[in-house]
């Protein structure tokens, strides 16, 4: 019944008039349709299911038969070693999943790295609402990643101090993708502006960042910031690494985001700015009330699809060593103990992955589909 | 109205002066800290460094390399590693890419499904770790010994990929040389004909003249040089093989990585650019009795094309600049070896530019050759 009306609008439905029919009839009739239509439609259907039927028999048996849910304790793996290459050794994810979500932050306080990011989640839901693009988002946000520092840090009664360099995992790899694109995100609006700008000394500043920044790969900005950051600095200006990362995500950011809001501004039929100067408004004035509105409106779609890339390219910090989630899940497998069992783990990691860009990729669906029904 | 106008030329140039001041003040000042730093920690400048005995070896090659070697010979190997996944990952992730998007609008429900999962469930994996995934199952392939044979003379072991190769000498380099001379001087002989055709009318014939250009004439040059063109199968010997062409692990992962990825993107691009092609274009080839195979790469695509390069150009950027995850799986591409000779001589600054300068030439040459062939198709077409 479900594959049924997966397909609203299928040739069988358009083209012939609507007859009661038993549900036996409509599958035949749909399955001739959609996977017997002509000998090599057959003949592709039947070579998929044969080459389907033998992947997923197999996976059956990695990940479900053979597979081992525990050991009896954490150094002795004796039976997943047992299932080598013929099971999963799903053990290792409970036996690591605190490490691999929270990395080295205290055991004890991880309630803190696990409320910050519940309040990430909370925060990106409300921003994908309709009714919350307004002004005062920009003051939940400021709020929200506030608290986010606050629990992180601690220091206040209450809350001891964690110094970030015990930060790891899930809430180090949503702190670098949020904080990158709350600044990235006003910076990239100015460069655009700035790109579109007549004034020639603006324009080729803007241009040569945007350029040099996308024309080079996020590995060796990320290699800027971990080795030659520290020359630029006077002495005794010691910045910690991930703030050092930090700068170079939000740098990033900002040249890739300016190019999408270019391509919105773009969109803006010149009569609104000439609206605008025929009201008085200043270039400031004008920007912000009339034009970048508009704009921002067009591109939301491209924005959520660069922020997915983001999101994913925040895994990159594993090659200069700091611990998001994917640097976490690496280094809980150099446990002599669970060394091989690698492919788990990136699986459970993939997973978490896959459920955030997926979801925003679903989002940005259905705003464009939102928009092309208006 | 005048002062208004002078009062805004003004205020932009405040502006301008105001803003290049920030910039040369915070990049001076950046320069002053640099130099300052370069010379407390003793780190020499200048790029003397690129003359001297690297040290470093580098495992998997084509040009000729030691340790021995300058720095500046190391470098050159990175740049060609780099070219080498670069360049070959484009060609086999544009062929993956085409086959899911086409395969994504198929009639056949399960195929198009497929696709789909196909491409949802790549796009939304970060591809480090993707990278990291093959490479672990690279590694977990058996040993040289009970290597996996899918066809004959192809092994799959922890070793890499190792195929049947015919190996290149000189008379065989010459060979190649003069059939490429003759592929492109039998694209200009087509264009000539092309060109008459329109002039009287009359059709002709080009496939001849290709052939005599990129078949007959190499093969007489085959002949006359004596080149040997006979395939060397792998052989195992002892623990390793030998003979053949070897795709190390590492260059194997990473190749596999970047084409899976990148080809669930040029996926979608090919999708929606076949998307963008009018239904009525469809319609018109079936009742013209054209069948539809027929119909998707001599209507379809071509029209399709128009829409589909200039993404296509980002995607192609994008995995070049990706294959410098090379360095997280060991594979010794520009990025890993600059990275080694700033970990050995601290010139940080010289590495990394090195590195930009690099990556921004091949993307200068992809947007260019890529610019080139997107106005040759508009051209074409219209």
């Amino acid at each position: 019944m479900a594959v049924i009306s997966d397909v609203p609008d299928g040739p069988l439905h358009s083209a012939r008039p609507r007859v009661q029919r038993s549900l036996a009839g409509t599958a035949i009739v749909w399955l001739r349709a959609n996977l017997f239509a002509t000998i090599p439609s057959t003949i592709i259907t039947l070579l998929l299911l044969l080459v389907l039927g033998k992947g997923f028999w197999g996976l059956v048996q990695w990940g479900w038969l053979n597979s081992v849910w525990s050991v009896p304790d954490p150094n002795n793996t004796a039976a997943c070693r047992a299932v080598r290459g013929l099971g999963a050794c799903w053990a290792v994810i409970p036996e690591k999943l605190r490490f691999i979500l929270f990395g080295t932050y205290p055991f004890q306080e991880q309630w803190r790295p696990a409320a910050a990011v519940l309040i990430f989640i909370a925060l990106f839901v409300v921003s994908t609402r309709r009714w919350a693009w307004r002004k005062e988002l920009a003051l939940v946000w400021a709020g929200a990643l506030a608290l986010i520092g606050l629990l992180m840090w601690g220091g206040i009664p209450g809350l001891v101090f964690v110094s970030q360099d015990r930060w790891g995992g899930l809430p180090v790899t949503l702190i670098l993708a949020t904080f990158g694109l709350a600044f990235g995100f006003p910076l990239g609006i100015l460069v655009a502006l700035g790109r579109r700008s007549k004034l020639p000394a603006i324009h080729s500043l803007c241009v040569l960042y945007v350029e040099l920044i996308r024309g080079v790969p996020l590995i060796s900005l990320l290699f800027m910031a971990s080795v030659m950051f520290p020359l630029f600095m006077p002495d005794g200006v010691n910045i910690d690494k991930l703030l050092r990362a930090q700068i170079a995500f939000i740098l990033f950011a900002g040249a890739y985001l300016a190019e999408v809001v270019r391509g919105g501004l773009q969109a803006v039929p010149k009569g609104q700015h000439d609206a605008a100067d025929a009201l008085g408004l200043s270039y400031w004035k004008k920007q912000g009330l009339i034009i970048l509105p508009q704009a921002i409106r067009h591109v939301i779609p491209p924005l959520v699809n660069t922020f997915i890339a983001f999101f994913k390219d925040t895994s990159l910090v594993l090659i200069i060593g700091i611990f998001d989630l994917l640097t976490t899940a690496k280094t809980a497998i150099i446990d002599p103990a669970w060394q091989s069992f690698s492919v788990e783990v990136y699986i459970f990691v993939a997973l978490i992955y896959f459920a955030f860009c997926f979801a925003m990729s679903r989002y940005s669906r259905s705003l464009e589909a939102q928009d092309s029904g208006r | 109205m005048r002062i208004s106008l002078t009062d805004r030329q003004l205020s932009g140039l405040i502006w301008q002066i105001l803003v290049v001041a920030i910039v040369i003040a915070v990049i001076a000042w950046l320069w002053s800290n640099t130099v300052h730093n370069l010379s407390v920690r003793r780190i020499s400048t200048g790029f003397a460094f690129l003359g001297r005995e690297a040290g470093m070896p580098i495992a998997d090659s084509w040009l000729p390399y030691s340790p021995q070697d300058t720095y500046l010979r190391a470098f050159i190997v990175g740049i060609t590693n780099t070219l080498r996944v670069a360049v070959i990952g484009i060609v086999l992730a544009t062929v993956l890419g085409t086959l899911v998007g086409i395969a994504r609008l198929s009639a056949n429900w399960l195929l198009a499904r497929l696709a789909a999962v196909y491409v949802e469930m790549l796009r939304d994996i970060p591809l480090l770790l993707q990278l990291l995934f093959w490479y672990v199952l690279m590694q977990g392939l058996p040993a040289a010994r009970q290597a996996w044979k899918p066809v004959e003379g192809v092994f799959l072991s922890n070793r890499g990929l190792i195929l049947p190769s015919i190996p290149l000498e000189t008379a065989n380099l010459w060979v190649l040389l003069v059939a490429a001379i003759g592929l492109v001087a039998s694209y200009f002989v087509r264009r000539r004909l092309t060109a008459l055709h329109m002039r009287d009318g009359k059709p002709r014939r080009s496939l001849p003249y290709t052939l005599l250009l990129v078949v007959a004439v190499p093969a007489l040059v085959s002949l006359a040089l004596g080149a040997s063109w006979s395939i060397t199968f792998p052989e195992l010997r002892g623990f390793n093989f030998v003979g053949g062409l070897t795709l190390a692990p590492e260059y194997f992962a990473l190749l596999i990585a970047l084409v899976t990825y990148t080809s669930a993107f040029i996926a979608e691009i090919v999708r929606s650019g076949i998307q963008a092609v009018p239904k009525g274009q469809w319609d018109a080839a079936k009742a013209l009795g054209l069948r539809r195979s027929f119909a998707l790469q001599h209507i379809v695509l071509p029209q399709a094309l128009r829409v589909i390069i200039p993404p296509m150009t980002s995607q192609y950027l994008n995995l070049t600049k990706n294959s410098s995850l090379a360095v997280a799986v060991g594979y010794q591409d520009i990025v890993s070896i600059a990275n080694t000779a700033l970990n050995q001589t601290g010139q940080a600054i010289e590495a990394i530019a090195l590195i930009m300068l690099v990556f921004l030439t091949i993307s200068l040459g992809i947007s260019l050759f890529m610019n080139w062939y997107n106005a040759r198709i508009a051209l074409v077409e219209r």
